[in-house]
């Protein structure tokens, strides 16, 4: 008898090539398309070549507004993923305290982003917002329309506030996958807290930490609505993120070409970022051991 | 070291125990000497593990007292007692190389650097290590870390005891031989006090000196392998240890004599008066064997099992093994034999001394 | 029956099976013995469909099943972790399989409760997994593929994580049990003692490759090369490296005897011959016992037999004996064995032709 091939599996997948082809690789092309190109509505067309590019590289706009990016991220990655995992740690491994601490941990990721916000919005106005009211009556100065730092501080206590929950879920699921039998060895040889966390809790995690790490920065590179909505990019162009600046361009001012070359570059940007991130934590991963451990 | 006292231990994860079955762990009043190797060795769920617990400190018992010498360490932390413990699944320090696995019991407690150095060396020797020793722990076979969380055990000179928790599990068989003759080398040699808890026999008996069988809670048995299996003071023991276990045959008995249905069997000794008992003789199927006198059976079924051949016959109804030899041929007309240096008699399941 | 050629199968360059040929037939027992990674995970992949050759071919009944899905295959498997449907209730588990098949309900129940009694499970029937011992969810496991009433099964180390005791009861009840059904059962193991416990055949696996295939004792007794002698062996096999010169066999000065008639016929030259640990004994039999002056190392006694591990010229050797021999380290011991139990293996490791000793 012949040997007998089974084809049918291309046919499973087939939905979803279409469905990439329509969602992902179709747009790009027409972004892609429009980034070598000028037009100014009607569909006319003029070839650009790579000035788009150039110009985007050389305007201060672009670079101010990536330096922007890269300090936000850096300052929520700095503070969520230590916030994340002390969290993590201290939270209960069993009893009822546990699926209490999982609801309320999941609350702020149910929250859409435009609500968040709109929340915070409303919580940091100086007039009706309970924080900012608190703080106005305390004798603090804070506005985040008006002052940068405030503006900055806002969007930051919002990140953490909305996003830090991700990371302590992703920990704390790292950390109840480890056997009890490594505490009782950790105490058994005298290990401090600190030895335990640093030689059995951390290594344990490390994976779960660098999907983490990969997730947050990624998402907090393009972040948009919430500045969009609180500070709308300002004051100034002070909170002005690659994101809002790009759909600035696109819609606001209708500069298709410049707008389409940024968001390209935008994009290999994060994916570059995400390539060195991803690269540097898995390099000191080794060999992973096979078999022997459960 | 130091010997270890179990002082009316009990334990019961109910706040407020009754009966005897609400105890996970009966009474239990003994001492493990100083340098001896002990087995605990029972099904899952005798209570085995709730009292190495109960030794480490993991587990405070809800009655009774703990010894260490003629320290009270009932109330004190796993810290506290100074024991090491091996575990079932091997635990290692994956980030650490196998020398700082080793050293990190010593550094812990503060040793100065030239100590730890010499002791690492010494342990890692004794383990059969030293080779590769500034290796990633986390490459190595399962039977190599074993040997690392005996090392932090070893590495340490102020051990009391050091616990086994079925630590050969996921070794394969031939690196078990191995690893069981090291711990057997390194008791001798340096005279640590070692407690293994185990389900497998082969294990418990080859390790201990003195073997601790229990059962539901309880302890049915402390003996030597020899003891244990010429003598088992419970049908539990005959039963569970031994493969194939001790066969057990409802009997009436007349002083020196046992009947079995319409056959008899010489005791070795004149029974005493068991009114009311369930009566059974107990013979190991290593006591029994298939020759052309004796009681007639009925041979069911030869297994050969290569080093031996294990024969299952029916002897007035009820189910006998025996073992017969590689190359040993058995008789057309099958009957059986007991060795009389090998016949028990159980009264309720428990032994019963036999008379002159 | 179910027939593997040439079947090889490699993972990122890491050969995982490496050209195996293997001939199953229906109703009988095989066991796949073979340490940690050897490949019987692999092999029992292949066989059931899960993973397709990349050499090779399948045939089942003479018909090339290699391309084809374990759904379209009637197979059975069981593992070493206890899977069930954690949801469903003992007797839905076991019942899993004939509702997929659509069997009507009085047909259902009749097959649920036969599994059940045979595998003991009666009392349980009405609970979840996860309320039952591990020996129980493994039963329930095994009823679940018994009723499946496959053509092909599939047990990749069932008992390992089962008690000792537990392991021994179900060992005697699974040929029992599977005897009738007329499938062909494939049960994988690490164990020596445990192939021999079941009986029927034994495929000896080594690095991805089947290195002996016969039925289990002869494979146990005449091994056909160093490999599968060191695998089937437990204790481990004793081997020593001899040279066969002017009608005596020895190892410098520590052992030598007059070559036996049944060796008479190899060249001289280097061999290693083995012997296993229970063939090593300390009381003399026949005139052609040969004797080693060796020291003990230490002694392992269960009570019924002892284990003498013991060292003469550098080797260190496993004696089995029956009963109770308490040697102290550093004790001489005089160890005896008969020529006719060696077995002997050229430099390759293969195991040289003789004409086998049988005494009865």
């Amino acid at each position: 008898m012949n040997k007998t091939w089974n084809n049918k599996a291309w046919f499973m997948v087939l939905p979803v090539l279409v469905l990439v082809a329509f969602s992902a690789v179709i747009p790009l092309m027409t972004v892609v398309n429009y980034s070598v190109q000028d037009t100014f509505g009607n569909n006319q067309f003029f070839w650009a070549g790579t000035d788009w590019f150039i110009e985007l590289l050389e305007s201060d706009r672009f670079w101010e507004a990536l330096g922007r990016n890269l300090i936000f991220s850096v300052i929520i990655l700095l503070i969520e993923v230590p916030l994340g995992i002390f969290i993590a740690l201290n939270m209960p491994k069993k009893g009822l305290g546990v699926p209490f601490c999982l609801v309320f941990m999941s609350l702020p990721l149910l929250i859409p982003w435009n609500v968040v916000g709109t929340i915070w919005q409303v919580f940091g106005r100086v007039d009706i917002g309970l924080l900012g009211y608190t703080l106005f009556s305390m004798g603090v100065d804070y506005n985040y329309v008006s002052n940068v730092s405030d503006a900055w501080i806002t969007l930051i206590v919002m990140d953490i506030w909305h996003w830090t929950s991700l990371v302590v879920l992703l920990c704390y699921a790292g950390l109840v996958s480890i056997p009890d039998a490594y505490f009782q060895a950790a105490k058994i040889d005298g290990a401090s807290r600190w030895s335990v966390f640093r030689y059995i809790q951390l290594p344990k995690m490390k994976r779960v930490l660098l999907i983490a790490v990969l997730l947050r920065f990624m998402d907090s590179f393009m972040i948009y609505t919430e500045p969009f909505v609180v500070t709308g990019g300002g004051p100034g162009n002070s909170t002005t993120f690659l994101s809002i600046d790009l759909v600035k361009m696109a819609i606001g001012q209708f500069d298709l070409g410049p707008a389409a070359a940024m968001s390209l570059v935008y994009f290999l940007i994060i994916l570059l970022f995400s390539w060195v991130f991803y690269t540097v934590m898995t390099s000191h991963d080794g060999e992973t051991g096979k078999g022997g451990e459960q | 070291m130091a010997e270890i006292t179990f002082d009316g231990i009990r334990h019961s994860y109910y706040p407020d125990p009754q009966k005897p079955e609400d105890f996970a762990l009966r009474e239990i009043n003994h001492t493990f000497e100083d340098g001896g190797a002990y087995a605990l060795l029972g099904p899952s769920g005798c209570g085995k593990t709730t009292l190495l617990n109960i030794i480490s400190g993991l587990l405070h018992p809800s009655h009774g007292r703990l010894l260490f010498g003629s320290t009270d360490v009932t109330d004190l932390s796993t810290q506290e007692r100074n024991i090491a413990q091996v575990f079932q699944f091997p635990v290692v320090y994956d980030t650490m190389s196998v020398y700082d696995n080793l050293a990190f019991p010593l550094r812990n407690r503060n040793v100065p650097k030239d100590a730890v150095d010499a002791k690492v060396k010494e342990t890692l020797e004794m383990i059969g290590l030293s080779e590769g020793a500034h290796r990633k722990a986390q490459g190595l076979t399962a039977d190599q870390k074993q040997k690392i969380s005996l090392g932090r055990g070893l590495v340490r000179s102020d051990v009391n005891a050091i616990l086994f928790d079925e630590p050969l599990t996921v070794i394969d068989p031939h690196m078990k031989w191995e690893l069981r003759s090291q711990l057997k080398k390194l008791h001798r040699r340096f005279g640590y006090t070692m407690i293994y808890v185990t389900h497998d026999q082969t294990e418990a008996l080859t390790f201990a000196d003195q073997v601790v069988v229990m059962y539901e809670g309880q302890v049915v048995q402390i003996g030597t392998p020899a003891e244990l299996f010429e003598r088992p003071m419970h049908t539990f023991v005959g039963y569970f240890i031994g493969s194939p276990g001790m066969n057990l045959l409802p009997v009436r008995t007349e002083g020196r004599t046992a009947r079995i249905g319409d056959q008899s069997v010489e005791l070795p000794g004149a029974a005493p008066d068991l009114q009311g008992c369930r009566i059974d003789l107990g013979v190991r199927p290593e006591f029994t064997r298939i020759s052309t006198t004796g009681l007639p059976v009925q041979i069911r079924k030869v297994e050969d099992v290569g080093r031996y051949k294990i024969v299952r016959a029916v002897l007035e109804g009820q189910e006998i093994a025996a073992l017969a030899g590689e190359d040993e041929a058995l008789p057309a007309d099958p009957h059986v034999q007991f060795d009389p240096a090998g016949i028990n008699l159980y009264a309720d399941s428990w032994r019963v001394d036999l008379g002159a | 029956m179910l027939e593997l050629r040439n079947v090889s199968r490699a993972v990122g360059g890491a050969d995982h099976i490496r050209n195996v040929s293997l001939a199953l037939e229906r109703g009988t027992l095989n066991v796949l013995l073979g340490p940690t990674l050897a490949g019987k995970t692999s092999l029992m992949r292949l066989m059931a469909g899960l993973d397709e050759p990349t050499s090779g071919t399948v045939h089942f009944d003479g018909a090339d099943v290699t391309g084809q899905p374990v759904q379209r295959r009637n197979v059975a498997m069981v593992y070493q972790q206890f899977i069930n449907y954690p949801a469903l209730t003992v007797y839905e588990n076991i019942a899993s399989p004939l509702r997929i098949q659509g069997r009507d309900s009085a047909t259902i129940d009749r097959e649920v409760k036969r599994a059940a009694e045979l595998m003991r499970l009666t009392p349980y029937l009405d609970r979840t997994p996860l309320n039952l011992s591990g020996g129980q969810q493994q039963r329930t496991a095994l009823a679940r593929a018994m009723v499946k009433n496959a053509s092909l099964v599939l047990l990749d180390e069932p008992l390992a994580n089962l008690d000792y005791k537990l392991r021994e009861e179900l060992r005697e009840e699974l040929p029992k049990i599977f005897a009738e059904s007329g499938a062909i059962f494939v049960y994988a193991t690490t164990e020596p003692q445990e192939a021999l416990l079941l009986g029927g055949n034994t495929a000896v696996l080594s690095e991805g490759q089947m290195v002996q295939f016969g039925p289990t004792v002869d494979v146990f007794r005449r091994p056909v090369s160093l490999i599968s002698a060191r695998t089937f062996a437990d204790p481990p096999l004793n081997t020593l490296s001899v040279e066969k010169k002017n009608g005596r066999i020895s190892h410098g000065e520590a052992v030598t005897f007059p070559v036996p008639a049944h060796l008479q016929h190899l060249p001289d030259g280097a061999y290693t011959i083995g012997i296993q640990p229970h063939h090593l004994t300390t009381r003399a039999t026949t005139p052609h016992t040969v004797s080693i002056h060796a020291r003990a190392i230490i002694t392992e006694i269960t009570g019924s037999e002892s284990f003498v591990h013991f060292t003469f010229a550098g080797t260190d050797w496993i004696m089995l004996t029956p009963g109770v021999l308490e040697l102290d380290p550093d004790d001489a011991v005089e160890v005896l064995f008969e020529p006719t139990n060696l077995l002997v293996f050229d430099m390759e490791g293969r195991a040289v032709e003789y004409e086998f000793h049988t005494a009865a």
